[in-house]
């Protein structure tokens, strides 16, 4: 405090190391010190130790042929592609692998969530045992089930599960027919994308109508005729324009068609019902933190036991389970990398390959750790912005 | 309510009905003399449990059938598989039926699942080693022991030193035992608890550091935070196995395992700082603003008046980041370290023993689950004991 009396003395002086200000000045100083110290005696360390053992540095690598393959990509790749475009699968795979585990996931979740309330008492049982177990067996064990135990038993492909002669089920994986797109076929997407923004502006108006004169529009109905006619017609007028490349057997293997290989689905089956697990929890305490008035007054209004559930409880609950279950999602994608144990070519196991074949440990993992935490920031992104929207007002 | 009384004593159905109808001819007793009588089994009994908890509503007879019909298909070949034909005795596969469970694959295999490949003649130091954890743990879980402080700090100093006295061994005429030898159960509980330890504790600092109004102390714990949760485990772990090696100058070179506990314990250790903030925060601003009225300095005032307060509201958030901690050290065996997992599926690819894979999967999903079923059980318990309801 910068006080002086009037005639101009100091009142007394504190000695420095009492006064808060430059204290804590001195302490963070001190901490900073030591953190820059630290960093910079690591950094030496490591520069010293790469050209002790000879390892380059540099991003130069990714340009180089990686020279390794990959049994799963979503976009073309061979041995002689560079390390960039590995890097690029196993982005892809990761992405996808995440993708399909918070969809399964949230299913999961939400029915499991809601049967563990239910007054069924089976329903409640099996939901409760679902839930325990999951939660307390390592996501890693579950993995190694689903590969080794449940689809390492399939038979081989020519005892393959055979379904209509089109889709075959083997310990190589899954085989289904694969989609040709014939001419004109990008119209019936194009038409169907369209309808939904229809279908969006209409829910507005609609809300809009009820809101000012009390009117209820059938959204419902017209919503559905109006997400699948144009569509169906286009589909229809064009011809139905999509061919199906069917699997078939050659030797050993099959050829032709879609793949999906069993490490693929046994990381998405696993990461979804563990996650599944959590996000049961999250649905289940959100729904109980409404309080029980909010029922009773909802039903003695005259809705039915559904409609109280979608129209009161569950736009209220919903604001209490996004913040967990964005978490929940955050965790499935970083435990993504977990498909490295059972060889699904997502980021981690490319990235465990190009290090034991660089042995440029910083610049790999660092990029791998970039990519991740990029990856985990969009996500809690776009369920903030999700969040925001289903909050409730405060006046 | 007058008028609503005289109607419901004219009504046609309701006189003489109910108990206090006394000028009903039907009425049996006389009034306050009547018998107690159970209630109607189809309201009480097992028939009516039945009917509201299975068959409420069409819907909930659908689900009802759903479930059983699942339970059906999947419980009776488990139990032919894992008792009926399950095989206990023996000593190798060729003893075990092959249409059930291979329970001789486990109990030849009991002594690395739990050990490793620590010598046989040397488990005793593992269970004397074990045997002292428990009690010191016993002791200082038990309420009513006093002196928790000495307890806790030996733990922490010397109990450290006599478990790596007991486990590396090299003096006292102990056999030296490398660490590439330790593994199973054992592993998984010394990674655990050394990851326990050092998350906890520098969890405390880090959730402080990030609750500092010293700018500086409190964006470099945040951004340390942010980065850790941004991440995967397994990339810790893997900057662990080969990064923290370059890090270290020249000549110093620490074991992989050790290595592991330092990543496990780095790791975890911003998730532990997010819990302990969550009860941080959930403290009234009055307990801060009081402990400084009354001349407490920042350390005396955390340690006496807020962490007390705050561990105590982050107790879930603590429990559930332990057992993420024990769920995750499973992901050791992809840096090479046999912890019960890694160990049980080299044992499963042995080809003696090959396609034993489920019969070891359930036995490691027992131990965490009784484990972590039981740390969740027990820290709900845990709750209730301190909730002083303020």
């Amino acid at each position: 405090m910068a006080v002086t009396t009037s005639n101009g003395t100091l009142p007394a002086r504190t000695a420095p190391w009492h006064d808060p200000r430059k204290r804590a000045a001195f302490f963070q100083s001190l901490v900073l010190v030591l953190v820059a110290a630290l960093i910079i005696w690591i950094v030496n360390n490591t520069l010293t130790n790469l050209a002790r053992l000879n390892i380059a540095s540099g991003y130069d690598f990714l340009e180089r042929r990686a020279g390794f393959g990959v049994p799963m990509n979503l976009v073309d790749y061979s041995p002689d592609s560079t390390y960039l475009r590995a890097f690029g699968v196993g982005i892809l795979n990761t992405l996808l692998v995440s993708a399909l585990g918070i969809i399964a996931s949230t299913l999961i979740g939400f029915f499991m969530g809601v049967a563990r309330l239910s007054t069924n008492w089976l329903i409640r049982t099996m939901a409760a045992v679902y839930v325990e177990g999951m939660r307390n067996i390592p996501v890693l064990l579950q993995i190694f089930f689903w590969y080794f135990a449940v689809l390492g038993a399939l038979p081989q492909p020519r005892q393959a599960v055979n379904v209509a002669d089109s889709a075959f089920l083997s310990n190589r994986g899954l085989f289904v027919p694969a989609p040709v797109p014939q001419d004109y076929f990008w119209l019936t997407p194009i038409v169907f994308l369209l309808s939904v923004l229809a279908v969006i502006v209409l829910a507005r108006w609609a809300r809009r109508r009820r809101e000012l004169t009390g009117q209820i529009f059938p959204t419902g109905k017209v919503s559905v005729a109006l997400l699948f006619i144009p569509a169906l017609v286009t589909w229809f007028a064009t011809g139905a324009p999509l061919a199906w490349n069917f699997p078939s057997l050659q030797g050993f293997r099959f050829v032709g068609g879609l793949t999906i290989v069993p490490e693929l689905v046994a990381v998405w089956f696993a990461l979804s019902l563990y996650t599944g697990a959590f996000i049961a929890e999250a649905v289940r305490g959100g729904i109980l933190a409404i309080s029980k008035g909010q029922t009773q007054a909802a039903r003695s209004l005259g809705l039915s036991a559904g409609q109280t559930l979608r129209l009161v409880i569950i736009p209220q609950a919903m604001r209490i389970i996004v913040p967990p279950v964005t978490n929940q999602y955050l965790s499935l994608t970083k435990n993504s990398s977990l498909g490295a144990a059972v060889g699904y070519p997502e980021l981690m196991s490319v990235s465990g390959t190009m290090l034991n074949q660089t042995g440029q440990a910083v610049e790999v993992l660092g990029i791998t750790m970039l990519v991740y935490g990029t990856i985990c920031l969009v996500i809690a992104l776009i369920m903030n912005v999700y969040n925001r929207l289903v909050r409730i007002p405060e006046r | 309510m007058g008028a609503r009384g005289k109607s419901m004593d004219t009504h046609p159905e309701r006189a003489g009905a109910g108990p206090e109808g006394q000028h009903s001819p039907a009425l049996a007793y006389p009034v306050g003399q009547h018998p107690q009588l159970p209630p109607p089994v189809v309201q009480t009994g097992p028939v009516a449990w039945v009917r509201d908890n299975l068959f409420g509503s069409p819907l909930d007879i659908a689900m009802t059938m759903c479930v059983a019909w699942l339970l059906y298909t999947l419980l009776p070949p488990f139990i032919d598989w894992a008792f009926v034909k399950g095989t206990l005795f023996g000593q190798s596969r060729q003893d075990c039926n092959p249409d059930g469970a291979c329970w001789v694959f486990l109990k030849v295999r009991f002594d690395q699942f739990v050990y490793g490949f620590y010598p046989a003649g040397d488990h005793w130091r593992v269970n004397l080693t074990a045997a002292i954890l428990a009690v010191l743990g016993l002791l200082f879980f038990v309420p009513r022991v006093p002196y928790k402080g000495v307890i806790a700090l030996f733990s922490l100093t010397v109990f450290p030193v006599i478990a790596y006295v007991l486990l590396v061994g090299g003096v006292f005429g102990l056999e030296h035992v490398e660490t590439p030898k330790w593994g199973g159960v054992f592993l998984t509980v010394l990674v655990s608890v050394a990851g326990i330890v050092l998350a906890l504790a520098l969890g405390i600092v880090l959730a402080l550091g990030r609750q500092s109004p010293l700018p500086i102390i409190s964006s470099i714990c945040t951004a340390y935070i942010e980065f850790v949760r941004a991440v995967p485990f397994i990339t810790i772990l893997f900057m662990a196995s080969v990064m923290l090696p370059l890090f270290l100058p020249e000549g110093v070179s620490l074991e992989k395992l050790l290595r592991a506990m330092i990543g496990t314990g780095l790791f975890w250790a911003a998730y532990m700082a997010e819990a302990v903030r969550g009860g941080l925060q959930a403290l009234p601003r009055g307990q801060y603003e009081a402990a400084s009225a009354i001349g407490l300095n920042y350390w005396k005032s955390m340690s006496f008046i807020v962490l007390p307060q705050a561990l105590k509201h982050s107790i879930p958030g603590i429990m559930n980041t332990i057992i993420s901690l024990v769920k995750d050290t499973t992901l050791l065996l992809l840096i090479g370290i046999f912890e019960l997992l890694g160990i049980v599926q080299a044992a499963a690819a042995d080809p003696k023993w090959l396609g034993n894979y489920v019969e070891g999967y359930v036995a490691v999903a027992l131990v965490f689950f009784l484990f972590c079923f039981g740390m969740s059980r027990y820290s709900q318990q845990l709750e209730k004991r301190l909730d002083t309801g303020y």
